[in-house]
């Protein structure tokens, strides 16, 4: 039987808007390694790193705090869909499980924030 | 039919919508290309009944899959303008004075027109095995083995697929690797692993690259899928399982 096999599209995260932010969330996850990476330097340093001041360096770290916050936002949210938690036959709902993975993010992010900021 | 309603339907008939069709014949098109017909525009047509007016009035030739008209037996999935859809359950209505985009499911060969070749899924969903396994039974089985309504709920939401593959349609993993098991096959699989009459044990057919592990999470068969199966959460509540397990072996589900 011949049958017809479409060629590959290697345009096909630009065909629809849930494709585009997938392959947005997955590019945003380079920010993230970088912000990992600049605050073990900040650790390492003792404090900002010398090159901290730097325009670019500014730049590079505000793009990087938008893309990590899109990136934990999106990822967070997208957590109810692995979890699903029965107490006593009742699901807890989505909004509850993502509201507690913010709030969690936040004591998290304001515990490391203290301990970097308690140095400079 | 009263003389109204006979005038009603012959002014609405006068309204015509286009609908673009794919067409595919092995034995004279080398791939597919597209055929207009126009079709009386009726408030009250899904797009499979415009390709039935095409098929008894304008052009007997033209290939498509059907059945039930009602949604339930899947084998009326396309791509409708860009989207995966069952064309039963897709209006004219939303797409205004058209024209219709109609062409096979992505992501499967096409044998003919708007039939595709689902050979691939039928292989995989034998291979996750869905059906109720017990341990130490002679077949048939014959025990009656009840279930509260809490036991039913937990994996009923999965026990609602139609097996219509608008969901690998929707995936751009399984479009661009047809090896990934995809996601109806994991739902069903969960459909079984979840029910408490079931002993069987899924793991080694699940934990691989090409199951589980092969999805990246875009979401998009959730999306498409008309049953609210949510493959995607079938498939990420088994990463957690399967993720679990591998850390404590003993512990299972
Ligand atoms: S999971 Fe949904 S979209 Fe996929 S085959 Fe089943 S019913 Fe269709
Ligand atoms: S014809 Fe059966 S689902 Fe559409």
């Amino acid at each position: 039987m011949t049958t017809y096999h479409a060629k590959r599209d290697h345009l096909w995260f630009l065909r629809n808007r849930t494709y585009t932010v997938f392959v947005a969330r997955e590019l945003t996850s380079v920010f993230v390694a970088w912000t990992i990476v600049y605050l073990m330097l900040v650790i390492d340093a003792g404090g900002p790193p010398s090159f901290a001041g730097e325009p670019w360096m500014i730049a590079i770290n505000v793009v990087a705090f938008a893309a990590t916050a899109f990136h934990a936002i999106t990822f967070l949210n997208l957590a109810p869909k692995a979890t699903v938690v029965r107490l006593d036959g009742w699901r807890v709902p989505a909004f509850m499980i993502q509201g507690g993975n913010h709030s969690a993010w936040l004591v998290v992010s304001g515990i490391v924030a203290f301990l970097v900021l308690k140095g400079v | 039919m009263t003389d109204t309603a006979e005038t009603i339907r012959q002014q609405a008939a006068a309204r015509t919508i286009r609908l673009e069709v794919a067409r595919y014949r092995p034995e004279q098109d080398g791939e597919p290309v597209f055929q207009s017909y126009d079709v009386p525009l009726m408030d009250d047509w899904a797009v499979l009944d415009g390709l039935n007016y095409v098929k008894d009035r304008l052009d007997g030739t033209l290939s498509f899959r059907w059945s039930c008209r009602m949604g339930i037996c899947g084998s009326c999935g396309m791509n409708v303008n860009g989207e995966p859809r069952l064309t039963c359950g897709t209006f004219f209505t939303e797409y205004g004075d058209g024209p219709i985009r109609i062409e096979p499911l992505k992501g499967f060969p096409v044998i003919r027109d708007l039939v595709v070749d689902i050979d691939d899924f039928l292989v995989k969903l034998q291979h996750v095995q869905p059906w109720l396994i017990r341990e130490g039974e002679e077949l048939p089985l014959t025990a009656e083995y009840a279930q509260t309504p809490e036991q039913l709920e937990a994996y009923k939401q999965y026990s609602m697929c139609i097996n219509c593959l608008l969901c690998y349609s929707a995936c751009p993993v399984y479009v661009l690797d047809p090896d990934f098991l995809g996601p109806a096959a994991i739902a069903l699989a969960q459909r079984y692993n979840l029910d408490s009459r079931d002993q069987g044990d899924r793991f080694d057919l699940l934990n691989l690259d090409e199951a589980v592990w092969g999805c990246t999470f875009v979401g998009e068969c959730t999306r498409a899928c008309p049953k609210h199966v949510d493959p995607a959460e079938a498939i990420q509540r088994y990463k957690l399982t399967a993720a679990i397990r591998s850390i404590l072996p003993w512990s299972r589900r």
